[in-house]
């Protein structure tokens, strides 16, 4: 039985933290109300991109002499994975739940005799995966410095991936990230971005003119549009953190709230308790005499 | 024939300008062109450079992007641009950093130039020059921006 003084320190102490996290419920708000503006600003320069990038590669997948970045090197035996994580924890299963997704595909192709790389974003992914995985790490890209995702973020990123493509470091490249379904809802997603993946029912677009010609201009487009799906991952992951810690401080603030209840109750019950000991042993006392 | 069409201006952050016009001036990458309402559907990469739109009232606009695509259809014109500044907000400071990013695409290429082939060398030291003649089209100069270590 904890003594009545221990009670009172022990409700002082979970009221702090229920402040605490409380006030990190509304930052994470607030900046998940950033966060999803952002990720919706960027939406139209996606979907335009997307399209045209649709009928583009319709009309040159198969074809002889396609740019590799959309026909491959011929080959999958290396796999690069760029695990996209936060810089901070506190976030519920944020982080976790992308490491394990990346953990899966990596055991699968590790299983089925393939090479694995891993590119990090964000520390707390590689931390989690140093374990296990840290002397397939290739290259690690800190957030930490980073206050707002920008396009030249994923841009820098891009740069990276695609440079090593270039030097055939790779023949695949899948990015793991957090796609925001709602505040109690983020899904992690792997998404292949080298090769391009053709998008299914896609038409060749015969429609347009193109200047200068259709390979040319496919050349320029495919490693912007690697750029253009890795800025929209970040913002995926941006608002999936947000909306991770949000309700992760929210179900920590209730749960505080209850463990006070019960301390309060416990509190009430033993000083009543002492005060009840405290009157028996007068009275009895007084009878005695 | 209707004597306006859409212009939508956006960056890969967000949305610059939509706005109806009557013509759009674009920088194309193989020269200028200009898209009017009714144009052939073509989509065309750019160069950098200052986009002029002239509006249903004749008032001009311009904005300086640093390279891209365009989309014209006979109603729209898409411009996707990975940087585009209204003209007015380049500041010589802004114009700088565009510098330094053409610079270092440049120097990576160069120092890279066996894995990234001559043709990619080539584009880099032309979007350089490209951006040089941009600055000096609006007033800039271009020899104050450093190149990044």
């Amino acid at each position: 039985m904890p003594s009545l003084k221990d009670l009172k320190n022990r409700i002082g102490s979970v009221k702090n933290t229920r402040k605490i996290t409380k006030a990190m419920q509304m930052v994470a708000a607030a900046k998940l109300r950033r966060a999803q503006e952002a990720a919706e600003a960027a939406r139209p320069y996606a979907d335009r991109m997307q399209a045209v990038m649709a009928g583009l590669t319709a009309n040159a997948a198969g074809q002889a002499g396609a740019p590799r970045l959309l026909a491959g090197t011929g080959d999958d035996r290396r796999h690069l994975l760029v695990v996209m994580t936060a810089e901070r924890g506190l976030a519920g299963g944020f982080n976790s739940s992308i490491v394990k997704l990346a953990r899966q595909h990596a055991e699968r192709l590790r299983g089925e005799g393939k090479e694995v790389a891993i590119l990090t974003v964000g520390k707390k992914g590689r931390e989690q995966l140093k374990r296990d995985y840290g002397s397939l790490f290739v290259h690690h890209v800190d957030l930490s410095e980073v206050k707002r995702v920008g396009y030249d973020t994923a841009r820098g990123i891009a740069d990276e991936v695609l440079a090593r493509f270039d030097a055939g470091d790779y023949d695949v490249a899948t990015i793991f990230y957090n796609r925001f379904e709602s505040v109690i809802s983020q899904i992690p997603t792997a998404r292949q971005v080298i090769p391009a993946e053709v998008p299914e029912g896609a038409t060749a677009n015969a429609l347009y003119d193109y200047e200068p010609g259709e390979e040319e201009l496919l050349a320029d487009l495919l490693p912007r549009s690697v750029a253009t799906q890795i800025f929209a991952a970040l913002l995926e992951n941006a608002a999936s953190e947000q909306g991770a810690r949000m309700s992760a401080m929210d179900n920590a603030t209730r749960n505080a709230g209850d463990m006070i209840d019960r301390l309060t109750t416990e509190y009430n019950r033993s000083r009543q308790a002492a005060i009840t000991k405290e009157l028996i042993e007068i009275i009895s006392g007084a009878e005695a005499l | 024939m209707a004597d306006t069409m859409q212009f939508d201006l956006v960056s890969p952050e967000r949305s610059l300008a939509s706005v109806p016009v009557r013509e759009v001036r674009l920088p194309g990458n193989d020269g200028d062109l200009t898209a009017m309402p009714g144009h052939a559907p073509t989509i065309v990469t750019l160069r950098p450079g200052v986009v002029i739109l002239v509006g249903a009232d004749g008032a001009t606009r311009e904005f300086a992007v640093t390279g891209g695509f365009a989309e014209i259809n006979a109603d729209s014109v898409s411009l996707l641009a990975e940087r585009g500044h209204p003209r007015e907000e380049i500041t010589q400071e802004v114009f700088n950093d565009m510098m330094k990013d053409a610079h270092r695409a440049h120097r990576n290429a160069t120092e890279r130039r066996e894995h990234v082939g001559e043709e990619f060398v080539t584009a880099t030291a032309k979007l350089l020059g490209d951006m040089q003649a941009m600055g000096t089209h609006i007033g800039l100069d271009p020899n104050q921006s450093t190149v990044p270590d």
